[in-house]
Formats: C-alpha cells, sequence, structure tokens
C-alpha cells in the first residue's frame, strides 16, 4: 500500500509528525511535488472558483496524485483547544470537499479527524488511523510517539536555527504567513527568495514556541478565534524588537488573515509593516517592487535616514 | 429617556426582538441603524479590510450611520465563522476612528459558561436587574419565533397576492406593534390576530406554482438589503419561496444530530458554521421536488464555499437546478436580475416539460 500526501496545507506544520509515523509503521508513502503551473492549473480547474489560492493549491496537489498511489492522506482539523480555539474551516471541510469534486473518481482517502472540543485528540486520532492500515495497537502508539519526539526536536532546530539568524548584522525582516502560504514553491518562496537578494534576512513568524505564541496573542486580541493565527500573531511580540520590518503575507481571499492582519496593521505601530496579498494570477513583478522598496525604506530607517 | 442610546446592528426583522431586550430588559434606550442605503456600504467598505465579507461592511456602515443618529452604545454578537472575530475589530475600528462609544461584545461570552453573558450584559448598564433580563430575553425568543412564523406565511403566499403590497403593509404594521408588546400573553393576541388578518388577505394561487428553496450563508439569506430583495424579486413571478433558514430554526432548536444522519452520503463531517444546514435543505428541497434552488453568500464565505461542490452532486443526483450568487460591494441589480430572469425561464421550462 501506498499512501500519498499532498504537499501543501498542514503538511507544512506536521509532515515531520506524518511521515516519521508512517515510517515507523513501514508504510510507502510518496509526497506530491514542489508547486508547479501544472499543479496550479490543475487545482483552477477543479476547485471552486471563489476559493482561496491555497486551497485551489490544495486541490491541484490531490489531483496530481490520482493514479499515482493508493490512498490520498488528507487529514481533518476542527478544533485544536477549548471551543474558543477555531481553525479557519477550510481545514474542517477540506475532507469532504475534496471528496465531492472527485466523487465520480471514488478516491480511496486515508484521513484522520482531530476535533478537541468532541474529545477526538491527536492521539485518538492516530490510533483510529493506525488501525485502519492494519496496525496493532503498540506498533501504533510506538510510532506515534517516536514520531512526536521527531517532531519536537525538529521544531526545536528550526527555532535555533532561526533565533541564531536574529544576530546578524543584515536587515531582518519578520514574514508574518501560515506556513502553507510562505513554504510554497509558488507564493511564498519567491518573496523569500527576493528578499535574501535584496540581503535582508527572513524571520518566519510560523517557526516559533506555538504554544507560547499562543498565550501571547491572547493579550493582543482576547477574541482573536483561530488557532493558527494566534500563533502568528504571538509570533509578532516574540520577534518584534529583534527586527526591522514586518511583512504580511496572505493568500486571496483568505477569511482569517482578512480580518487579523487588519487588526495586526492597527495595533502593532512601532514597526514599518506591508501586506502582501498573492492571488497567483499576477507575475512577480509586482511583488519585487514592493518589496524592493519596503526594504530601501527599511534601510533608511536603520540609517537614521527616516524618522516618525 | 436614558442617557445609554444602544444600537445593534441590523438583522433580518429582528431588532424589533433586541430592542425589546434593551428597552425591558435593560431599561435604557434603543436606537435603530437607519434603513440601509447604498451610503451605508459605501462608507461601511471604505473603514474596513478589502475583502473581508460583506456583511462586516454593511454592519460598520450601519454602526457609524448608528452613531450619528446617537447611538453611544454598540452591540456585536459572537458567531461560528468570521462573525466570531467581527466585534473586536469593529469597535478597533471606531476607536482608532476617534468615535468614543461603549461596545459591548458578546464574543467575550462563554457558551459553556451562561453567566458571562449576564457580565457582558451588565455592560450595558450596571444596574442590570437579572430578572428583568432574563424574562425579556424569554419574551424575545418568542417575539423572533412569531416573526419567523409570520414570515414563512408570507413567502408561501405574496407571490400571488391579489392586491400589490398588501402583504408587505401588513408585516410592517406587525413589526411595529410588536414593539408595544410587553408579555406573552399580549405577544399570541398579537400573532393570532396578524396571522388571522394575512390569512384574509385575497391571494390568487395557481394549482402548480413554481417552488424555489433558497439556502446560504446566515447574514445575507436574512437581510433583504444584502441579497437585493431576491424573495420580493422572486414573489413577483408568482413563484412560492421557502427558506428555512432564521433564527428560530438554526439558534433556538437543535437539529444537529437529525442533519448530520441525513447529509451522510454527502457529508461526513460538520464543515463549518451553516455548511451543514445548506447542504440538508438543499437535499431536502430537492427531495421533495422543488423546481429549484437559489444559493446566496457573501463573496469569499469559506463555509459557503466550501458546501458548492456538495450542492452539485446534488443537483446532479436529483436533476434539480441550482443557481449561485455571490454578494460583495459591487453586485449590481442589473447583473441579480437578469441571472433570476434567467433561472426563472428555464425552471418554468423544464416544469411545462414535465406537464407535458
Amino acid at each position: 500500500m501506498k499512501i500519498g500526501i499532498p504537499r501543501a496545507f498542514l503538511y507544512y506544520k506536521y509532515h515531520v509528525l506524518w511521515e516519521t509515523f508512517f515510517e515507523e509503521l513501514g508504510i510507502e508513502y510518496i509526497v506530491s511535488p514542489k508547486t508547479n503551473k501544472d499543479i496550479i492549473k490543475r487545482g483552477e480547474r477543479h476547485a471552486m472558483d471563489e476559493s482561496c489560492l491555497s486551497s485551489k493549491i490544495f486541490t491541484g496537489h490531490v489531483d496530481y496524485l490520482i493514479d499515482k498511489c493508493d490512498y490520498i492522506f488528507i487529514p481533518r482539523v476542527a478544533t485544536l483547544g477549548t471551543h474558543k480555539d477555531t481553525v479557519c474551516s477550510k481545514f474542517q471541510a477540506i475532507y469532504d470537499v475534496i471528496n465531492n469534486i472527485y466523487r465520480e473518481k471514488n478516491l480511496k482517502i486515508l484521513y484522520y479527524s482531530i476535533d478537541i472540543i468532541n474529545k477526538d485528540t491527536e492521539l485518538k486520532a492516530f490510533l483510529k488511523m493506525g488501525k485502519f492500515l492494519g496496525k496493532k495497537k503498540v506498533q501504533i502508539l510506538k510510532a506515534y510517539y517516536i514520531a512526536k519526539q521527531a517532531e519536537k526536536t525538529a521544531k526545536m532546530l528550526d527555532i535555533n536555527n532561526q533565533n541564531s539568524l536574529l544576530n546578524s548584522e543584515k536587515l531582518k525582516i519578520l514574514i508574518v504567513s501560515h506556513p502553507y502560504n510562505i513554504y510554497d514553491e509558488f507564493v511564498g518562496k519567491p518573496i523569500l527568495n527576493t528578499l535574501k537578494e535584496l540581503n535582508c534576512e527572513p524571520v518566519l513568524a510560523c517557526v516559533v514556541d506555538e504554544k507560547k505564541a499562543r498565550d501571547k496573542a491572547r493579550k493582543i486580541s482576547s477574541t482573536l478565534p483561530w488557532t493558527f493565527n494566534k500563533e502568528l500573531v504571538g509570533a509578532i511580540s516574540i520577534y518584534k524588537n529583534k527586527v526591522d520590518g514586518i511583512i504580511l503575507v496572505s493568500s486571496f481571499p483568505c477569511g482569517p488573515d482578512s480580518l487579523v492582519n487588519e487588526m495586526i496593521i492597527r495595533r502593532v505601530k512601532d514597526k514599518p509593516i506591508i501586506n502582501l496579498v498573492l492571488d497567483g494570477q499576477e507575475g512577480t513583478a509586482g511583488i519585487e517592487t514592493r518589496l524592493e522598496s519596503f526594504v530601501d525604506i527599511l534601510n533608511l530607517q536603520k540609517e537614521g535616514g527616516v524618522h516618525e | 429617556m436614558s442617557n445609554i442610546k444602544v444600537n445593534f446592528p441590523r438583522f433580518g426583522s429582528y431588532n424589533v426582538a433586541v430592542r425589546h431586550i434593551i428597552v425591558n430588559g435593560c431599561g435604557v434606550d434603543y436606537i435603530d441603524s437607519p434603513p440601509i442605503t447604498k451610503k451605508t456600504l459605501e462608507i461601511g467598505a471604505k473603514y474596513s479590510p478589502d475583502f473581508v465579507c460583506t456583511p462586516f461592511k454593511y454592519q460598520l456602515g450601519g454602526y457609524l450611520e448608528a452613531i450619528e443618529a446617537g447611538a453611544n452604545t454598540l452591540i456585536q454578537v459572537g458567531g461560528a465563522c468570521r462573525l466570531n472575530y467581527y466585534g473586536e475589530l469593529h469597535e478597533q475600528i471606531l476607536k482608532d476612528l476617534g468615535y468614543n462609544v461603549k461596545f459591548v461584545n458578546m464574543a467575550n461570552a462563554d457558551f459553556a459558561k451562561p453567566l458571562t453573558f449576564y457580565e457582558e450584559f451588565k455592560k450595558i448598564t450596571p444596574n442590570l436587574n437579572i430578572k428583568k433580563i432574563t424574562s425579556a430575553v424569554l419574551l424575545a425568543v418568542k417575539m423572533v419565533e412569531a416573526i419567523d412564523k409570520v414570515e414563512d406565511y408570507i413567502r408561501a403566499n405574496v407571490g400571488f397576492e391579489k392586491e400589490e403590497g398588501s402583504f408587505d403593509k401588513l408585516h410592517k404594521d406587525f413589526l411595529e406593534d410588536l414593539k408595544e408588546i410587553n408579555d406573552k400573553k399580549e405577544l399570541n393576541l398579537l400573532f393570532k390576530l396578524y396571522m388571522s388578518k394575512f390569512k384574509k388577505l385575497e391571494v390568487a394561487r395557481p394549482k402548480n406554482p413554481l417552488r424555489v428553496g433558497i439556502v446560504g450563508e446566515y447574514y445575507t439569506i436574512m437581510d433583504e438589503y444584502s441579497n437585493h430583495y431576491m424573495e420580493k424579486e422572486l414573489a413577483k413571478k408568482g413563484i412560492v419561496i421557502e427558506r428555512w433558514m432564521n433564527v428560530s430554526n438554526s439558534v433556538f432548536h437543535n437539529y444537529v444530530k437529525e442533519i448530520k444522519q441525513s447529509i451522510k452520503h454527502y457529508a461526513k463531517y460538520d464543515m463549518g458554521a451553516t455548511s451543514m444546514y445548506t447542504i440538508n435543505k438543499a437535499l431536502d428541497y430537492a427531495k421533495e421536488g422543488f423546481d429549484g434552488i437559489i444559493h446566496v453568500k457573501s463573496f469569499g464565505c469559506t463555509p459557503e464555499i466550501d458546501t458548492m461542490p456538495v450542492l452539485q452532486r446534488i443537483s446532479e443526483d436529483y436533476k434539480i437546478p441550482i443557481i449561485y450568487f455571490s454578494f460583495d460591494t459591487q453586485t449590481s441589480d442589473v447583473g441579480i436580475n437578469t441571472r433570476i430572469e434567467a433561472f426563472y425561464d428555464m425552471i418554468m421550462m423544464r416544469k411545462e416539460d414535465k406537464v407535458k
């Protein structure tokens, strides 16, 4: 049996956990390639017109995997904390959305569902999935704990690496973006590359101690409902004083970001901020121009040329 | 007269029930936002983030107009989608614009702890009497149920009224008289009186009229300005309209278990916000042999976008036409009417074919 993992959405947050888990259980898997023009086209063809660029990309990756594996892996997340912690409803719906889009293909989907309010924890979700894969409880538990350990280690390394960049002499810019956007070859990579060409050090808000960030976020915005946005908002207060500017990166028309970015711009007053919204239509030229002028301003400010 | 003047965003016909809670429950004044106009949306959109859903813009515009009309205390509710974060951002935007108003945000309250709602109400006025507010809320619930029953009847019949505008006029009178209600007994009498008045209105209902079901996103489906008076446009064509989505059905009654069961061939999980209701009702209308279904939402509404692939499957399985409307600040009446016209022609022809 071969599992196909779409390189999109939660993949970027959980790939170490997933990959280690499957490896420990001896399950073969493939990951779809980095997002390319073909994948974008597939997504645009099959996803609803109005859905966000990121979910079109996800659909494109699923489309790519059809007929290349036995099961396509599409986990679902509804709630991660208390009932006040939600995620974008896209993560709640994606399993059923894909199932309906591709109904005539009769896709075989491997899934799990995390819904903390209804007591469906991550552990429970993985146990169920492991059982579906025909494994014994002891095996599954062992694989899960090893995968959790690997996930923890990987996150720690990422955070440590990033922390060492914070001492860099270069202009440091905090990128506030969901991991599935900033790590995406098509959406975020061009931004990171441009910044590096401009001799800047991008610092990623999604590389952060998530729990600590969620706690911090509550102080910035008390009713913010979305867990993933909380982590980003909290990361701003953790990294803010160590960077020169902030770039918000969203995919059009992201529901949570449409409100949260506005709140960030209104409440984070002591750093220059720009807001980039990507719709997959335009080329990179417009983005490059905006990045260049933003970096120019930050450089001037650093040299003491611009006073507010 | 109190120096506290409370406003709640315009929402369908329900403001009269909110008014009751504020006036009789909190003992302070209530100010309605002026009727929504193009200007409401313009000023709302001007100060809102670009691609936030349209109800946010309507409500911000409504707050600004209410403040101009004298409101100094604004209420926002929580919800299962972006609505849950409306309040905090509305409050921030108004503050940044320099308005010195009190903002009461029910998203601060916790459904698991009902007393937290009392704490929120207390922010409206510190002299809150728990007995008074409780009985006002309970009566407001009954008012909402009465409003919903009356409007169900209107939707089924207004398309065939003999005297143009007769239903509309009576509906307005009913909502006006609701303001004077003080207890359950009065409400029951008023409801009965108006229902009998409605039933006396002459209708010329054909034997087998076209039937259309409306499904979709919470605010846009219930706010007639937001959906460009779609129900009225349809009624003018002699169509029976059914809309299950209202506050009584979606908030006061809990059908979640039954709904999950009935839609399980289409959706394994709850897809968020109103998605289950949309799918369930579309399926019901399809099974009941309606002539068509209309799906409405504001642009970018994620949970409702996600129901669309499901609705497409229902449409295929039951051979029922479904038309999709997405409303934003750019939507024009002409565009909407042209599409409704085409949809009407199509379902009419299908019906004629069936009769043959």
